[in-house]
């Protein structure tokens, strides 16, 4: 059922992957994951859902798409790590990576409200949600001396559409 | 000539100085940016990693928007933005059945999409040849290792306008504006991209890595043309040097700046003050 859900999202098969394992060789963040991204195919192809979903592998994916590029089948498998994360979220899997996901939370809730990105509001977000408020507090200042941290929100005019996407579209994140 | 202008939220922040340096560079060469009005921010990273219809949406409401104020092409300075724009334009374009199911979300028709270009093929474009030759140098002979990181590239299809593996259209440039780019192995390596602030660990091992290859090959400077590349690239110097002793600074420069310098414009005008590790010029 996920394969014909990831054929249908990513118009694309993940059972033409044949394990060389090009993605891998190339891949920039390997060396952190649990798993190598051509062992996530073929967990998708031998039905190992479980062990696909639950892998570190498919968050810590940082979309390079240096393995969509070199992939001698032709497999996005970027495009594939995305429909997989997305179906993770829908199956209320507890992600490993808890940072990483609670930072794309903080970060879309920012562009719900505004339309647009604010650093500020992303930052007290994401630190209130990881208890971690020492990391970046050396920066913090000269960021704001530069001006390149603004205190107000940039809000764009049409903030109800926006809200409305999100409404539509948005996978909720736990 | 006019070109439409998505300029997207780091240039409005983080990244001020690559907006002031792109629209100053634009002006000398006799560019009008028109900025789409009330754009949104495309979603980046955190958009399409956890719904793929909000990521469309979120870039099919700029398109939009463009396309209602008449604007066939649009210039997008970020290479994300470039990259989410022009990738859900190819998809609302090739599937009529997801377009049309954006357009009753959105509740308008897309008229017309508009064709999504990067800075680089600005430049390419306007003939920056003789609009920098005309003004003289500002960094003439310096090293240069042009990087381009992931989304200016890749995928292959998609930015047809150079190779994804051995790119060269930035040393085109930088020949052009007197200075010699150097011959690299990480000019489309991963920086580590969003994942700067909740796993820092591999941005400043990844970074580190770039930056290093760089120096190795005598180069004085980097350049970019993405606002998340410049800030790993940049501010995290710090962290790197924390984390390897002997990493040797070097100064990231946004491929405007550069072009900026090239044109006779000042460090200040370009915004190039604002960067964590300072440029100095070698021909001033």
């Amino acid at each position: 059922m996920i394969t014909e859900e990831i054929i249908r999202n990513t118009s694309q098969n993940p059972n033409i992957c044949y394990q060389c394992g090009k993605c891998s060789a190339g891949c920039p963040i390997r060396n952190y994951m649990d798993d190598s991204p051509n062992k996530i195919i073929r967990y998708i192809q031998l039905g190992l859902y479980e062990k696909a979903l639950n892998s570190d592998t498919i968050w810590l994916c940082a979309g390079c798409l240096t393995c969509s590029t070199r992939c001698p089948k032709e497999f996005d498998l970027a495009k594939f790590m995305d429909a997989l994360r997305e179906i993770a979220l829908k199956e209320g899997i507890k992600v490993k990576e808890k940072n990483l996901l609670k930072f794309h939370k903080a970060f879309l809730n920012q562009i719900k409200k505004h339309g647009r990105a604010y650093e500020l509001g992303l930052v007290r977000e994401y630190k209130l949600a990881t208890g971690d408020m020492m990391s970046d507090v050396d920066v913090a200042p000269a960021m704001f001396m530069k001006g390149k941290i603004g205190i107000l929100p940039h809000n764009i005019k049409d903030r109800k559409g926006m809200k409305d996407i999100f409404e539509k579209t948005e996978v909720k994140i736990k | 000539m006019k070109i439409g202008y998505y300029p997207g939220c780091s240039l409005t922040g983080t990244a001020k100085e690559y907006d002031k340096s792109v629209r100053k560079t634009a002006e000398v060469l006799g560019i009008e940016l028109i900025e789409i009005d009330d754009w949104n921010c495309c979603g980046a990273t955190s958009a399409h990693i956890t719904s793929h219809r909000l990521a469309l949406s979120l870039s099919a409401r700029n398109l939009l928007l463009a396309s209602k104020q008449g604007l066939k092409e649009i210039l997008a300075p970020c290479a994300a933005c470039y990259s989410r724009l022009s990738l859900s334009a190819e998809e609302l374009i090739k599937k009529p059945d997801a377009k049309k199911e954006i357009e009753e979300l959105l509740g308008e028709e897309i008229l017309e999409i508009p064709k999504i270009i990067n800075l680089v093929q600005l430049y390419q474009r306007v003939g920056a040849e003789k609009m920098i030759e005309k003004k003289g140098t500002g960094n003439a002979k310096l090293k240069t290792a042009c990087y381009y990181g992931c989304l200016l590239v890749r995928p292959s299809g998609l930015n047809s306008f150079d190779d994804s593996e051995e790119p060269q259209s930035m040393e085109k440039i930088v020949t052009i504006c007197g200075a010699e780019p150097i011959d690299w192995n990480y000019k489309t390596e991963c920086c580590g991209a969003a994942h700067s602030i909740a796993r820092k660990d591999i941005v400043v091992d990844l970074s580190h890595k770039i930056l290093t290859d760089a120096k190795t090959r005598k180069a004085d400077i980097v350049i970019t043309a993405c606002p998340m590349c410049h800030t790993n690239l940049d501010m995290r110097q710090k962290d790197i040097k924390k984390k390897f002793d002997k990493h040797e600074k070097i100064p990231v420069l946004y491929l405007s700046e550069f072009v900026g310098l090239s044109m006779g414009l000042t460090k200040e005008e370009l915004g190039i003050d604002l960067h964590f590790v300072p440029f100095e010029s070698k021909t001033v």
